[in-house]
């Protein structure tokens, strides 16, 4: 039963690792730069929609205040690829990497002034409420997690898969100048791209909060996130999924039956083992190496 | 504008092109001789930690700017240094066996993490390292008979031959010890750069396909820089834990690895010079940003103290500042200026356009 328990509330903290990886995927997909700010915009995020939806902020309705927060993020999202992101376009993706984790600090500056530094607690339906199985307790919040992850995974599947400009990023992605030359417009896709994760890091952190309180350094959950990407092949949605819920069990798992620090190492143990035996990943996309 | 007539083909490669640079290098070198006489205390031990960071920012510059390689996970390596030195010495070594068995073990452990890390490339190589920084953190807290846990370790006071290297009491000799370490890094590095294994971590860094067309092997010249950035590093660890004295896992923390990065990308990548300008700036924004910070509250009457993470932030601007207008770091604006004013009249605005790279992915899906 304990073991029930532990796998219940694994997968639940999977889910939002890999909601955290999915925005990871997402601009990975679309322009093969990582984006080291993830953790962070699912922190802005959570606080967006916990500024809008709180009694003692703005107060408003649960259900208004999270897709309020879903489009401001999408603009936070669309104004970062706009103003910094477009203009190193075309250096090296290190570049990238740099840019985004000195942006990192920014928004967790933006919200630690805000908001300030203290834990706070978003209010939302489901807190408290919770269905028993027996000796296994299943947090409703828990449940939504699963299920929301769940339905977004598909859905953004079904984006890349079928719709023309998911398509199309797949293609701006494969190779930049080609796209181009058809028509596709590599900028404003990128744009929509990342204003896309910007929603998905809202969705994460909205669950994240849901489960306890949340302050302007729980962005570096995103390292973590970023391991679950990587174990599921960077470039792959369900991939990313399949890694969040894998470092999501484990975790617990060794902090229950392993000695001491392996829960903390564990994901980057699973990571480098991945890593080491299979170098893209689980649902590695690369098929040959081209000169 | 200045004409080198070359007259033998060993000019061709010299470290400095003409007597001019290399006058300049020594006058540097000598003003940096005598510069516990020049200052006091307090710039003498911000001088000692520049020089520490600058022998770190080399260590990565190895890897980051040289062979092309990104690692997220310096700041392990540092530790390595740090505690591998601290320990070795609290067992009764000399200063002079146990810090190069520091460099050592933190090259023998990067060779090592390099053998599964090398067949990857990129951002993966990135995160695996940031993997490893992860796992070593973790493992100083739990070899605490070693390290001192999460209570720490006491780098001992370095005595050779008898002279005292106290980082309180002697702090002009301690300030001697770095720099001869690192004049001596520098000059080996600078000679490396110029030898057929420094020649082929270039060509790994500019196209990986070419170099092996050329008939370098790949795998090893990765492994063999991966090594020589971790041991350098190691070495500025095994220093910094002397300078700081007292020391535990949190000194290493994330945030070093990031500013070692910061150092070699600020700085210039692929220049020696740059890991200097990156470390000079890296030790003095803090120290501008307190100034400045007393200033506002003197003159202004605005408390900026009481705005927690100002200084991250500013540093963050710095960085993205950097990386959006100059790319090329401290060492590449210098650069342009220099050449700009040698061919006075004459120079183009176009004439450092970067040529752009559009992405092209192995991906099929």
């Amino acid at each position: 039963m304990e073991l029930l328990q532990l796998l219940f509330g694994g997968i639940a903290n999977g889910c939002i690792y890999g909601l955290v990886a999915l925005g990871f995927v997402l601009i990975y997909k679309a322009s093969e730069g990582v984006n080291f700010a993830q953790g962070d915009m699912m922190m802005l995020g959570a606080f967006i929609a916990l500024g809008f939806g709180n009694a003692d902020q703005m107060g408003w309705a649960f259900f208004l205040a999270v897709p309020a927060a879903m489009a401001c993020m999408f603009g936070v999202g669309w104004g970062i690829e706009r103003v910094f992101v477009r203009r190193i376009f075309g250096q090296p993706q290190f570049a990238l990497v740099i840019l985004t984790i000195a942006l990192g600090f920014v928004l967790r500056f933006v919200a630690g002034s805000i908001w300030g530094y203290t834990p706070l607690v978003l209010e939302t339906p489901f807190s408290g409420v919770n269905f028993y199985f027996g000796s296994v307790v299943l947090g409703a919040a828990d449940l939504v997690t699963i299920l929301v992850t769940a339905i977004l995974t598909l859905l953004l599947w079904a984006f890349f898969a079928y719709t023309r400009i998911g398509l199309a990023a797949q293609a701006a992605s494969q190779n930049q100048m080609a796209a181009y030359i058809v028509g596709v417009p590599v900028m404003r896709l990128n744009g929509f791209i990342w204003g896309l994760s910007g929603v998905v890091a809202t969705v994460a952190g909205v669950l994240y909060a849901t489960k306890g309180a949340i302050d302007p350094n729980i962005g570096l959950l995103g390292i973590k996130a970023f391991a679950a990407a990587v174990i599921g092949g960077m470039g792959s949605l369900p991939g990313a999924l399949l890694g969040g819920l894998l470092i999501g069990i484990v975790e617990p798992l060794a902090g229950r039956y392993a000695p001491g620090e392996f829960a903390q190492m564990s994901p980057y143990i699973i990571m480098l083992v991945v890593l080491v035996t299979r170098p893209g990943g689980l649902f590695s996309q690369i098929q040959m190496k081209k000169v | 504008m200045r004409i080198v007539f070359k007259t033998t083909y060993d000019r061709d490669i010299d470290i400095h092109e003409h007597w001019g640079k290399r006058g300049a290098y020594l006058a540097l070198l000598a003003v940096m001789a005598v510069l516990p006489f020049l200052v006091g205390e307090y710039y003498l031990a911000e001088a000692t930690n520049t020089l520490i960071w600058a022998l770190a920012g080399m260590g990565l510059m190895v890897l980051v700017g040289h062979t092309g390689q990104v690692s997220l996970g310096h700041a392990a390596f540092l530790a390595i240094g740090a505690y591998t030195d601290a320990a070795l010495m609290n067992a009764g070594l000399p200063f002079l066996v146990s810090f190069p068995l520091a460099g050592l073990a933190a090259g023998l452990f990067g060779a090592l993490i390099a053998i599964p890390a090398v067949r990857m490339s990129g951002i993966y190589l990135a995160i695996a390292t940031l993997a490893v920084f992860v796992i070593v953190e973790e493992m100083v807290i739990l070899l605490s008979p070693i390290t001192g846990g999460v209570g720490g370790i006491f780098a001992p006071t370095i005595e050779v031959f008898g002279i005292s290297f106290d980082r309180y009491a002697e702090l002009a000799n301690l300030y001697w010890l770095v720099l001869v370490v690192v004049v001596l890094v520098t000059w080996g590095y600078a000679n490396l750069m110029r030898s057929p294994t420094g020649r082929s971590f270039l060509a790994v860094r500019d196209s990986e396909v070419s170099a092996r067309a050329l008939g370098i092997n790949v795998t090893r010249t990765r492994a063999l820089a991966f090594g020589l950035s971790s041991g350098v590093t190691g070495l500025a660890g095994a220093l910094m834990g002397h300078y700081i004295g007292f020391f535990n896992y949190e000194l290493f923390s994330i945030f070093i690895s990031i500013n070692l990065l910061l150092v070699v990308t600020i700085g210039g990548l692929g220049f020696i010079q740059g890991a200097f300008l990156g470390a000079i700036l890296i030790t003095t924004v803090p120290q501008a940003i307190a100034i400045f910070r007393d200033w506002a509250n003197a003159s202004l009457g605005v408390d900026l103290g009481g705005i927690p993470g100002l200084d991250t932030m500013i540093f963050s601007g710095v960085l993205i500042a950097f990386i959006i207008y100059e790319p090329t770091g401290l060492y590449g604006r210098w650069l342009k200026i220099r050449t700009w004013w040698e061919l006075f009249p004459l120079a183009r605005k176009d004439m450092f356009r970067r040529q752009k790279s559009y992405l092209k992915t192995e991906r099929m899906k």
